[in-house]
C-alpha cells in the first residue's frame, strides 16, 4: 500500500474519531451552557449570562425531597451492592469453583437485559408477593444492576491478589475473619472505594427502574422527569442535570483512578 | 535418629483428587534440629510442610508437634510459623507493622512492642528499617522480614519453603550461613524445604531426600553423601557414576559384583544383605577415582582403562570424562588441582587407567 494512501486512511480514521466524539460530547455541554442562559428556550442564540436559574434549582421544594430520596437509595444500594461483589469476587477466585466462567456470565445477565424488561419482570415478582412499591423496591432493582458492576470492578482487583498473604495471617495466629479486616480488606481496599462509587453514581442516576418500581416517592432524576412537562422549568432542570453531570463525571473520574492506582500497586507486589 | 522426637509424622499421605502428591511418610523429627526435606520439583516438599502449617489436612495418617495431636488444628492455633516460598510481605504494611503482625494478640504496651521488635530487626541485621516500604526492600531483605516476622512469634517449629530459591547465588550463600548461626542463636526447631543439594548438605543437621510423594531415605548429609542406599539417592547427591549390575557371589567381607561396563569387581559389604544374582546398581564417587600408573595400580583394588574425552575445569578441581569400551556413558573422575594438575592431566584423547578401592565401591538397591 502506498504511504499517501496510508495517511489518507488514517486522515478519514482522524475526523471520523473527531465526529464522533462532537457527536457525543457536544449535546452533553449545551446543558451547563444553557444552564447559565438568560431565556427559557433552548436556542441560538443565547441572550445573556444569568446565575438565576441555578438559583432557581436550589430554591425548588420538590427537588430537595427527591435529592433525599436519590441519596437514602444509593447509600444502601452501594454498600450492600459492594459487599455482594467483594463476597462473589473473594469466592470465585478463593476456591476453583466448578463452572466458574458460567457463574460469572450468569451474574453479568442483569447488565445485558434491557432495563425495560428487568423493571417489567421486577413489578410483576414485587406484585406477585406483595410488597408494596416505594424506594425498598427501587433500592433491590438497583442492587441487582450494581452487583454486575462490583463484581468487575473487585474481580480485577482481586485476580491478582496473592492468597499466601492470607495464609501468612493464619499462620501468625489470626482467625479467618480477622484475616480479613487486616490484610484481605485494606488490599482489596482500592477496588472497594472504586466500587463504592461506581454503584453509588449507578443508582443515583438510574431512571427506568426507579420509575418502574417507586411508589408515590421520587428520585431525583424521576423529578427531573416530571419538571420537563413545564416549558418554564426547563432552564432549572439544565442546572440541576449540569450539578449531577459534574458530580458524576468527578466520583467516576476518581473510581477509576482509585482502580488504577490499585492495580499499579498489586503488580508492583506480586515479584 | 534423635533420641526425643519433636515432630512425629505417621503414615501421612495427601491426595489431591486422582494426584498423590503425599505418599505414606513416616518421619521423626527432633527438637532443634535443623531438618531438611530434599527432593526434586513436584515431589511434594511443599504439601508436606503445609500440612505441618496447617493449611492441608492430611488424607490419612496423623501429625504430632511437641505431644499434640495436630489433625483437627488450625493454623492459627498451631505453635508453627512458616516463611513462604515467595516470602508473602504484607505489600499495605510497612516492616515494622510486618514483624509487629503477629503479636496484636498479646496485647504489649507500646515500648515493650517497640523493643521486641527492634530486638528481631537487630537479629537480622536490619535496624533502622522499621519505617520502610516492603517495595522499597531487596530480595534478601524481603526475606529476613520474612523470617523476623515469623521468628518474633517464639515458634515452636520454624517451616521454611525454598527460602533462599529466590535470591542470587552470592546472596544465597551468604544467607545459608546467617540462618544456619540464626538457628544455633534461636534454638528453635527448622524444618527446610530445598531442591538444591548442595544446601541441604550444608546446612542441615539431617535429610529427608523424598521423591514422587514417597520419603527414600533419610540421614545426615554425610551418612546420605557417602552410603546411600537407593540409586536414586545416589544420583540426587551430588555427581555419581552409577552402574548397572547383578551380585555375582559373596567372597568373606565382599561382593563380587558384575557390571557390563566395569567388569566384575568387587565390593565390601556395609550393612545390606543381597542374595546372589540380584539386580542392583555399583556407584562410585568421582572423587574416590583416580588416575593410576603401573605402579600405583597394585595398591587398587579395581582398575579400567579408558579414552580421556573432555575435562571440566573449576579452578580448584578439575572432571574427567573417561569413555568406557562398550559404554555411551562417560567415567566422571575428579582430580584435585595441585599444583595445576588438572591442566596438565587435561590433555586430551590419551588413553588412562582409572582405579579405585573396594570399600569407596557403593552398592544400591534399585528401588
Ligand atoms: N492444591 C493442589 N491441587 C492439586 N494438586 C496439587 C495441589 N498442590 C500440589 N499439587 C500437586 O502435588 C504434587 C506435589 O506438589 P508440591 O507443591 O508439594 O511439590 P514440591 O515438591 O513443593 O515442588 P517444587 O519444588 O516445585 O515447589 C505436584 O504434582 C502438584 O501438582
Ligand atoms: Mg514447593
Amino acid at each position: 500500500m502506498s504511504k499517501s494512501s496510508l495517511n489518507s486512511s488514517s486522515g478519514w480514521l482522524r475526523s471520523y474519531t473527531v465526529i464522533y466524539l462532537v457527536f457525543i460530547y457536544l449535546p452533553i455541554l449545551f446543558l451547563p451552557l444553557f444552564s447559565f442562559n438568560d431565556g427559557i428556550y433552548v436556542a441560538f442564540p443565547m441572550s445573556g449570562f444569568t446565575l438565576n436559574w441555578w438559583a432557581e434549582m436550589v430554591n425548588q421544594p420538590g427537588m430537595h425531597k427527591a435529592l433525599w430520596n436519590s441519596f437514602s437509595v444509593a447509600v444502601p444500594v452501594c454498600l450492600i451492592s459492594t459487599t455482594l461483589g467483594m463476597m462473589g469476587a473473594k469466592a470465585l477466585t478463593t476456591y476453583k469453583l466448578y463452572g466458574a466462567r458460567a457463574l460469572t456470565g450468569l451474574f453479568t445477565l442483569p447488565l445485558v437485559t434491557p432495563f425495560l424488561i428487568l423493571g417489567i419482570a421486577l413489578l410483576i415478582s414485587f406484585d406477585n408477593y406483595g410488597i408494596d412499591l416505594s424506594l425498598f423496591t427501587v433500592g433491590v432493582g438497583h442492587v441487582l444492576i450494581c452487583v454486575p458492576f462490583s463484581l468487575f470492578v473487585l474481580l480485577s482487583r482481586m485476580e491478582s491478589f496473592d492468597r499466601s498473604l492470607e495464609e501468612v495471617a493464619l499462620d501468625l495466629g489470626e482467625t479467618p475473619w480477622m484475616m480479613f479486616w487486616r490484610v484481605t480488606f485494606p488490599i482489596a481496599m482500592p477496588g472497594i472505594v472504586a466500587s463504592l462509587l461506581l454503584t453509588f453514581t449507578i443508582s443515583f442516576d438510574e431512571f427506568l427502574l426507579a420509575f418502574f418500581l417507586t411508589g408515590d416517592a421520587s428520585t431525583l432524576p424521576i423529578f427531573i422527569w416530571s419538571q420537563l412537562r413545564f416549558p418554564g422549568k426547563l432552564p432549572a432542570v439544565l442546572a440541576l442535570g449540569s450539578a449531577i453531570l459534574i458530580v458524576t463525571v468527578f466520583i467516576v473520574i476518581v473510581a477509576e483512578l482509585m482502580r488504577r492506582k490499585g492495580s499499579a500497586n498489586s503488580t508492583e507486589n506480586v515479584i | 535418629m534423635p533420641e526425643s522426637s519433636f515432630i512425629s509424622i505417621q503414615g501421612v499421605s495427601k491426595h489431591f483428587g486422582s494426584i498423590v502428591a503425599v505418599d505414606s511418610v513416616d518421619l521423626e523429627i527432633g527438637k532443634g534440629e535443623f531438618f531438611a526435606l530434599l527432593g526434586p520439583s513436584g515431589c511434594g516438599k511443599t504439601t508436606l510442610l503445609r500440612m505441618l502449617a496447617g493449611f492441608e489436612i492430611p488424607s490419612q495418617g496423623e501429625i504430632n508437634i511437641d505431644g499434640e495431636q495436630m489433625s483437627t488444628v488450625p493454623p492459627y492455633q498451631r505453635p508453627v510459623n512458616m516463611v513462604f516460598q515467595n516470602y508473602a510481605i504484607f505489600p499495605h504494611l510497612n516492616v515494622f507493622q510486618n514483624i509487629a503482625f503477629g503479636l496484636r494478640k498479646d496485647r504489649l504496651p507500646a515500648d515493650e512492642l517497640e523493643k521486641r521488635v527492634s530486638d528481631v530487626l537487630s537479629l537480622i541485621k536490619m535496624e533502622g528499617f522499621g519505617e520502610r516500604k516492603p517495595d522499597e526492600l531487596s530480595g534478601g531483605q524481603r526475606q529476613r522480614v520474612a523470617l523476623a516476622r515469623a521468628l518474633i512469634k517464639k515458634p515452636k517449629v520454624l517451616l521454611l519453603d525454598e527460602p533462599l530459591g529466590a535470591l542470587d547465588k552470592n546472596l544465597r550463600e551468604q544467607m545459608q550461613l546467617e540462618l544456619r548461626q540464626l538457628q544455633k542463636i534461636v534454638g528453635v526447631t527448622f524444618v527446610f524445604v530445598t531442591h538444591d543439594q548442595e544446601e541441604a548438605l550444608t546446612m542441615s543437621d539431617r535429610i529427608a531426600v523424598m521423591s514422587a510423594g514417597k520419603v527414600l531415605e533419610v540421614g545426615s548429609p554425610e551418612d546420605l553423601y557417602e552410603h546411600p542406599q537407593t540409586r536414586f539417592v545416589a544420583d540426587f547427591l551430588g555427581t555419581m557414576n552409577v552402574f548397572d549390575g547383578h551380585i555375582h557371589a559373596r567372597d568373606g567381607d565382599s561382593y563380587i559384583v558384575d557390571t557390563r561396563e566395569l567388569g566384575r569387581i568387587s565390593a565390601r559389604i556395609e550393612s545390606q544383605d543381597f542374595s546372589k544374582g540380584e539386580k542392583m546398581s555399583v556407584a562410585l564417587r568421582p572423587e574416590n577415582l583416580q588416575i593410576v600408573n603401573s605402579q600405583s595400580m597394585t595398591v587398587m583394588d579395581g582398575s579400567i582403562s579408558g579414552v580421556m574425552s573432555n575435562t571440566a575445569y573449576f579452578g580448584n578441581s578439575a572432571q574427567i570424562y573417561v569413555e568406557l569400551e562398550g559404554s555411551d556413558q562417560p567415567l566422571v573422575v575428579s582430580i584435585q588441582n595441585l599444583e595445576g594438575a588438572a591442566s596438565k592431566a587435561a590433555h586430551g584423547n590419551r588413553e588412562v587407567t582409572i582405579g579405585w578401592s573396594k570399600s569407596s565401591v557403593l552398592l544400591l538397591k534399585d528401588a
